[in-house]
């Protein structure tokens, strides 16, 4: 583990690296841009942030931003953008951030992004964008690629911070639409719809809404005040936000338009079901879902154990299950929970997490104690119903499996114990069944997601769905273009009729 | 937010509640339940049964014991004012049908959740025998309410202060005996009780059904706090029920995960009744 550079080397040598491009006349030359060093990202001390939820990453200083910019070749395929989900203009967005035109910057990203701020913030670059990336190609490492996710946050902080107007809106078209949920899909399908001069009502049965960007991802990834900025900027638009509502409960969803005669009705309900491992002693007081856990600390704010109402597990010793990002958020919670010891567990190594690389480091930088290549096999209890350890098995790596991954394979008889007090299982989410068990004729597939055309068109007519409900557990990014598909359509199908 | 158009002290520490909430009075079904939350920032979500409601108010009935921080909160409230948050209805409505003669037993504030029941299973035409208990005299609610429903009632309180002395299970035992035995047990109070009211009805054959008041967070199925085991299964009580067969629940599991946040909870600074009602558990 490298020692943590403080904010201000970091801003320091930015500092003197601009100077001296700026000194010059002539520009770069690709050799020159990729003889920039990689900017880091400037972090709280591990340390000092074991013990708090402030945000770990602190964001570029503008001098890095530029720097950063600057290492990008422009190369005219530009295959980054392929990476993005919804074609972001990279090369366009980092020429003019290079050149330290941040509002045009943001400007580029906007019209394919509706969410920069967190998408900057949470998209999985490394296996998205920057992926592709012909500089990381060119130094034969991923993680030397452009910093496209970095300066994407930067500028879209840096428009926040000079005020953001918000989109105007065309006259009213007198078409309503309900959005169910408030998660990036439903965001993304308000605006866009509500642009377009139609009433747009958002549903939402969390008394807050935001989605998993409120009670899933936690505060030290991503500040709920930027979340909140959105939500505010989608209510200066005129779209109603109606929390505390269950569709499907509170309401049926074809009474939507039945009863309450809204025109069309996007359904972005997430993959809200927690997975279990279906182990012994799987229900013991001690073990939650993922779910359970971050919805407490997050939404509930239970970590603030002064002032909430609502109990959170005190832990001394913890096991995670799982290598995704829920599973470092589940750990990288504990810690700041006071935990003495957190562990994470995972069948498979650390090559094959699902979770973003920069997740993966900070979570080792905090302390948290890495067991790869192995897997719960049961959890003990004891008379009181308490968890006390649990039984782990070892693995290895065998043949490849269908989608390319070596399949983990148990080593036979290489069960032993650890010894902890809490369990948090975090091996993926599955679609709510709530809507699809109360809303006959809403066709889904074998694993309940929602099935769409390539417009977001259910089975059911006027009826679109998008995000997490429909791709299974995906990312920010997914679920915000599936909404801008889906918004389109909606605006299309509300135009002609 | 929800304004409360009537409050009602019942005993010592339950209290009844009219709020205002048209859609939710609109939508409930006898066995559903709602959530609420006093303070949108760090207040806790409550899950309380619709005890009964009226479409033409608009409002909802909710039945309550202080047993904590938010009960102690919510009882402090008055007419007038407002829950910020309130959700509902959730969980799956109870099956009504006519099944013959139902026997319904309804132990301490778990009266309020089976008064709905109770009247969906007359308006489908049951024979009903209503059993209720609870410590002493004060403490019994719902009794003419009840009276008003019951083609038998049966009372019952620990210290023989008001009708039989002794437990709910008593009586139930004696129904089960007759010839023929009841079609349907309904049993609703204190974990223990409707565990040993299962256990009762367990060698007679007589359907139990129970509902359980799990710890809950969301109430829509997403955290899994509220999970149980039914049989070899893994069942949330929010979605999957909150009523379950008798015979096939892990009462003590169950009990096991209500104590979970026990210590915790009792070093809050609040008048918590936890140990009365461990007591209450455990009688
Ligand atoms: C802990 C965690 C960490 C993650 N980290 C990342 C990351 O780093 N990067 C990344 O790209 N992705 C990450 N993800 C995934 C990402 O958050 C999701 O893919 C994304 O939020 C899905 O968006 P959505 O709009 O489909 O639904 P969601 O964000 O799930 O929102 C759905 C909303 O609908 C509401 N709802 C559900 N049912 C109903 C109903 N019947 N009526 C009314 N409302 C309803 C829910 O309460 C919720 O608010 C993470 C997920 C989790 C859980
Ligand atoms: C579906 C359902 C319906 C319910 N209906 C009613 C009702 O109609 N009337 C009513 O009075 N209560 C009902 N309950 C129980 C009620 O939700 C709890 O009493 C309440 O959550 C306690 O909150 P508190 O903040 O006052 O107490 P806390 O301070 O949270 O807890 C005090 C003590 O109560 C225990 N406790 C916490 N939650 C529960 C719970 N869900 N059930 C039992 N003990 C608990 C705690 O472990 C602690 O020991 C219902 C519960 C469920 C799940
Ligand atoms: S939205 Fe995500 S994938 Fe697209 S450019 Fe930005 S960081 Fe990369
Ligand atoms: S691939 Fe890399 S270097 Fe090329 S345009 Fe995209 S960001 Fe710039
Ligand atoms: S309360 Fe969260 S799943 Fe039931």
């Amino acid at each position: 583990m490298s020692a943590h550079d403080t904010p201000q080397q970091i801003q320091h040598d930015a500092a003197e690296g601009l100077e001296q491009i700026l000194h010059r006349k002539e520009p770069l030359k690709p050799k020159e841009r990729m003889a920039i060093p990689m900017q880091k990202m400037p972090t709280q001390d591990p340390q000092i942030r074991r013990d708090n939820m402030q945000e770990v990453a602190m964001g570029y200083f503008p001098e890095q931003a530029k720097l950063e910019s600057m290492r990008c070749l422009q190369c005219k395929t530009a295959p980054c953008v392929k990476g993005c989900p919804v074609g972001i203009d990279i090369p366009g967005f980092l020429a003019a951030a290079a050149e330290g035109d941040f509002q045009r910057s943001i400007g580029i990203i906007k019209q394919s992004s509706l969410l920069p701020q967190v998408c900057g913030r949470v998209c999985p670059q490394e296996t998205q964008c920057q992926e592709h990336c012909t500089v990381g190609k060119s130094l034969k490492d991923v993680n030397q690629a452009v910093s496209i996710g970095r300066v994407e946050r930067y500028v879209a902080d840096w428009e926040r911070e000079h005020g953001v107007q918000a989109p105007s809106v065309k006259a009213p078209t007198g078409k309503r639409v309900a959005v169910v949920g408030s998660g990036p899909a439903s965001i993304t399908v308000a605006a866009d719809v509500r642009r377009e001069g139609h009433e747009v009502t958002m549903f939402e049965a969390f008394h807050k809404p935001g989605g998993v960007l409120l009670y899933g991802i936690p505060e030290f990834r991503l500040p709920k005040a930027i979340v909140q900025k959105e939500v505010e900027s989608l209510q200066a638009m005129g779209v109603e936000i109606k929390t505390n509502f269950v569709i499907g409960r509170t309401r049926k969803l074809l009474d939507l338009m039945k009863k309450d005669g809204y025109d069309a009705i996007f359904i972005g309900t997430g993959a809200g079901l927690p997975k279990f491992m279906n182990i012994e002693g799987e229900n013991l007081v001690g073990v939650f879902s993922a779910n359970e856990y971050l919805t407490r600390s997050n939404l509930m704010r239970a970590y603030d154990r002064e002032r909430a109402d609502t109990p959170i597990f005190k832990s001394k010793k913890v096991a995670v299950l799982g290598g995704g990002n829920v599973a470092m958020d589940s750990a990288r919670t504990a810690v700041r929970l006071g935990a003495d010891e957190v562990h994470l567990v995972y069948r498979r190594t650390e090559v094959e997490m699902p979770a973003r690389v920069e997740e993966v480091a900070h979570a080792k930088e905090e302390g948290v104690i890495f067991h790869i290549l192995e897997n719960a096999k049961r959890i003990q209890g004891n008379e009181y119903g308490l968890v006390t350890g649990m039984e782990c098995v070892r693995y290895e790596l065998g043949e490849p499996d269908a989608s390319g991954r070596r399949r983990p394979v148990e080593i036979p008889n290489s069960e032993f114990m650890i010894e902890v007090d809490t369990v948090i299982v975090a091996i993926g989410n599955e679609s709510n069944p709530l809507i699809r068990q109360t809303t006959p004729g809403l066709d889904v597939n074998k694993w309940g997601n929602i099935t769409v055309n390539d417009d977001g068109k259910t089975s059911l007519p006027g009826v679109f769905a998008g995000g997490d409900i429909v791709l299974g557990a995906a990312t920010v990014i997914l679920a915000m273009g599936e909404g801008r598909r889906a918004a389109a359509s909606i605006n299309q199908m509300l135009s002609t009729n | 937010m929800h304004k409360i158009i009537l409050k009602k002290q019942l005993s010592a520490d339950v209290y009844m509640l009219k709020v205002y909430a048209p859609l939710i009075a609109e939508e409930r079904s006898p066995g559903q339940f709602i959530i609420l939350q006093l303070d949108s920032d760090f207040g806790e979500r409550i899950p309380l049964t619709i005890a009964d409601a009226d479409t033409e108010q608009g409002t909802i009935t909710l039945i309550f014991q202080v047993v904590g921080k938010t009960t102690t909160r919510l009882a402090a409230l008055n007419e007038g004012d407002a829950i910020a948050n309130l959700v509902g209805p959730l969980g799956k409505p109870t099956h009504i049908e006519k099944f013959g003669h139902v026997v319904c037993v309804g132990g301490g504030i778990g009266v309020a959740p089976l008064h709905p029941i109770v009247q969906g299973m007359k308006k489908a035409g049951n024979r009903l025998t209503v059993i209720m208990g609870a410590r002493n005299k004060e403490l019994l609610i719902l009794e003419d309410e009840m009276r008003a429903l019951a083609d038998e009632l049966i009372l019952c309180t620990d210290d023989g202060s008001y009708g039989r002395k002794g437990l709910v299970t008593a009586p139930l035992k004696e129904l089960c005996e007759q010839t023929p035995p009841p079609d349907l047990a309904v049993a609703i109070g204190p974990p223990i009780m409707m565990k040993f009211c299962a256990e009762t009805t367990r060698p007679y054959h007589v359907h139990t059904v129970v509902s359980l008041n799990t710890i809950m967070v969301d109430g829509t199925g997403m955290c899994g706090g509220c999970r149980v085991t039914v049989g070899d299964e893994t069942k949330f009580v929010c979605v999957d029920g909150p009523e379950f067969d008798g015979h096939l629940v892990d009462f003590d599991n169950m009990m096991q995960r209500l104590k979970s946040y026990k210590t915790q909870e009792q070093e809050a600074p609040h008048p918590c009744k936890l140990n009365q009602q461990i007591e209450n558990m455990n009688r």
